[in-house]
């Protein structure tokens, strides 16, 4: 068969690449370039190589807000991973009005914008006027989430699981509706126990959402910044500075843009081979099990 | 193993049952004795898997009750009733190998070792599945898959009854053929009680002693493959066992004669006073076509050859009439009345079958 060339069919991509352009590459690039210059002010630039990165790379400062990032993301995963199985585990099955207000109620957190959810928290934890706090408060405990870093973490950590485990459950929710009756009913034919029906019916039935919302919860999780901006501002002193705030700190706090825009370039690129390496691992893991 | 009692059992899908029609299931009474095998026969939505489902447990009967020998199991769960139940789709463990499917019930009562093992591997060789006892079995194609289902239904020796769902649908038909010959086999070997489910008749036929015909919610017959065929008691029997049917002709009957249109035949019986919706039934088997014009005048629309046999479409007044005829038999200008076999006539009132 004798193939036509029509090179006109360029153009066919010309509104993608635009689009790409203005929505990706324009803006990393500005990134890129504010990252190996320097400036002293009146818009003179000068080369300064990978300087800035290697300011960074070293930098204690950095190491310190990823080491909290990390134990962070951590935590959080192993809370909502866990507590969004059980939850979705013990969810009607059956539709009807109640099953309808129990998703209602719990994809209610995912609704709220994420600043409003810090302020919410911000409120309902302070110890004069916040519900939470000022009941602690009474009880005898000695809480205060604006000196104290443990309960600043928790707080934190409480706020996360209340906003985010939602969208485990519903994931994994949407898993366990696929499974057909049929295998509940083989399971009690079989004699299965209820661990078992977990680990060989409900488990493998999920693990496709489950990955998904373990790789979701990941990301969202190793970005965090506006909930914990609004109720620590990243204190007390740098206790939940996460890298996010730090990166904002440094970029307009202080208006290094060099090596913010480092910084920028380092974080993402940690971000997509975390989930590169999540992503391979799903898709091997998939093929290793047959299908 | 054991006798199942079914007593007064009815299941409805509805909250409030009130009428009849609101039952799946209508009441029922029956025995399945023990070690025998039994096909449930029927149309799909006629409540052969409520029925089905009712037995193993997996669903509560709206009334009445089960029995397995002599004690009442219908309060009982499933785990607790040891019944074994293969489902129409294939249900298998994913992340579990062959042997391990195969060995889940067995490891969940908690049987040694050194048992599981022979025993999977007996039924590994019974269904075919030893070379691939290693395999995950998400990497098993859909009737592989079932075999192994079929397998787990089959690895517990000690089950009260093995209740089969349309286990064949998704198996090829040459394989079909195989696993059901060895199913009859080892119902022969084991004698365990079996209920096979499903609306193909030459399964059902080929599998059981014994054959339960439902219809709408109703058993409306219960017998060998032989008396479903000569003897239908209810023209749903007649009509759904046999390829074609049983002819279902309208007819008034006094005496000795039944009329069709204004054709008169005369029947091997008299019968008295008959009320209701009055039908004939006889099997295309039975019809001859003859050339004589004092028997019943049709108009032959088309004759389908299926290789060994010959099926002529015919009508009589707007009444469908099929016939068989031999392959080799000839059908002249003149073969255009048919008679019928007196001794395979058989007289319906509303549905049911009237004994002379």
């Amino acid at each position: 068969m004798r193939k036509t060339t029509n090179q006109k069919a360029w153009f066919m991509v010309l509104p993608m690449l635009v689009l790409v352009a203005f929505s990706a590459i324009i803006p990393l690039m500005t990134v890129v370039n504010y990252s190996v210059q320097d400036t002293f002010g009146n818009n003179e630039f000068f080369w300064v190589g990978l300087e800035w990165f290697e300011e960074i790379l070293a930098s204690e400062r950095v190491h310190d807000a990823l080491i909290r990032q990390i134990i962070f993301t951590l935590i959080i995963l192993a809370i909502e991973v866990p507590l969004g199985i059980f939850v979705a585990l013990n969810m009607p099955k059956k539709s009807g009005l109640w099953t309808t207000l129990c998703l209602v109620l719990i994809a209610l957190p995912l609704l709220i914008p994420w600043n409003v959810v810090g302020t919410i928290w911000q409120i309902f934890g302070r110890i004069d006027i916040g519900l939470l706090g000022y009941m602690l408060d009474q009880l005898g405990f000695d809480y205060n989430y604006t000196q104290d870093a443990t309960d600043a973490w928790i707080t934190i950590i409480i706020m996360d699981v209340w906003h985010w485990t939602s969208l485990v459950v519903l994931l994994c929710y949407a898993g366990l509706k696929s499974i057909p009756d049929a295998y509940y009913q083989a399971a009690k034919i079989d004699q299965a126990s209820r661990w078992s029906i977990f680990r060989y019916i409900e488990l493998p039935k999920m693990k496709g959402v489950l990955l998904i919302a373990i790789l979701l919860r990941f990301m969202d999780s190793f970005m965090i910044y506006t909930e914990p901006f609004v109720v620590t501002g990243g204190g007390p002193g740098n206790a939940t500075t996460f890298l996010s705030i730090d990166l904002v700190k440094m970029a307009i706090g202080q208006f290094d843009l060099g090596p913010a825009a480092a910084f920028s370039l380092i974080y993402f690129l940690v971000i997509l081979l975390i989930s590169w390496v999540f992503y391979t691992v799903m898709v091997q893991s998939d093929k290793g099990a047959g299908a | 193993m054991a006798k199942i009692t079914l007593s007064n059992l009815a299941h409805s899908y509805q909250k409030n049952p009130e009428t009849e029609n609101d039952y799946a299931l209508k009441t029922l009474n029956h025995v399945w004795e023990d070690g025998a095998a039994y096909a449930l026969l029927g149309p799909s939505g006629c409540g052969k898997t409520t029925l089905l489902n009712i037995i193993s447990g997996l669903l509560k009967p709206s009334k009445g009750q089960v029995l397995f020998n002599e004690q009442d199991v219908t309060e009982k769960k499933t785990a607790e009733r040891n019944i074994a139940q293969v489902f129409q789709f294939p249900v298998v463990y994913d992340t579990m190998t062959v042997y391990e499917n195969l060995a889940f019930p067995l490891k969940n009562r908690n049987l040694k070792p050194a048992y599981i093992e022979s025993r999977v591997h007996e039924i590994a060789r019974i269904i075919d599945a030893e070379d691939i006892l290693t395999k995950k079995a998400k990497e098993l194609t859909a009737d592989i898959k079932q075999k192994i289902s079929l397998g787990r239904g089959l690895v517990r020796e000690d089950v009260n009854a093995i209740l089969f769902d349309e286990p064949l649908t998704v198996i090829d038909p040459h394989m079909k053929w195989q696993l059901r010959t060895q199913l009859k086999a080892l119902h022969q070997n084991l004698g365990h009680t079996m209920i096979y489910v499903t609306h193909d008749q030459t399964e059902a036929l080929t599998f059981a002693d014994k054959v339960v015909v439902m219809s709408m919610g109703v058993v409306v017959q219960i017998g060998t493959p032989e008396e479903l065929f000569e003897k239908p008691q209810h023209t749903f029997v007649g009509y759904f066992i046999g390829s074609p049917g049983m002819n279902i002709l309208n007819a008034d009957v006094v005496g000795n004669k039944a009329i069709i249109g204004n054709h008169e035949i005369i029947l091997n019986n008299g019968y008295k006073n008959l009320q209701g919706k009055l039908e004939l039934g006889i099997r295309p088997e039975y019809v001859r076509l003859t050339d004589n014009p004092d028997d019943l005048p049709i108009t032959i629309n088309r004759v389908e050859d299926v290789g060994h046999y010959k099926i002529v479409r015919a009508t009589h007044q707007g009444q469908d009439i099929n016939i068989i005829l031999k392959e080799e038999t000839g059908i002249s200008e003149n073969m255009r009345y048919v008679s019928f076999d007196k001794a395979r006539t058989n007289i319906y009132t509303d549905d049911w079958l009237v004994t002379p």
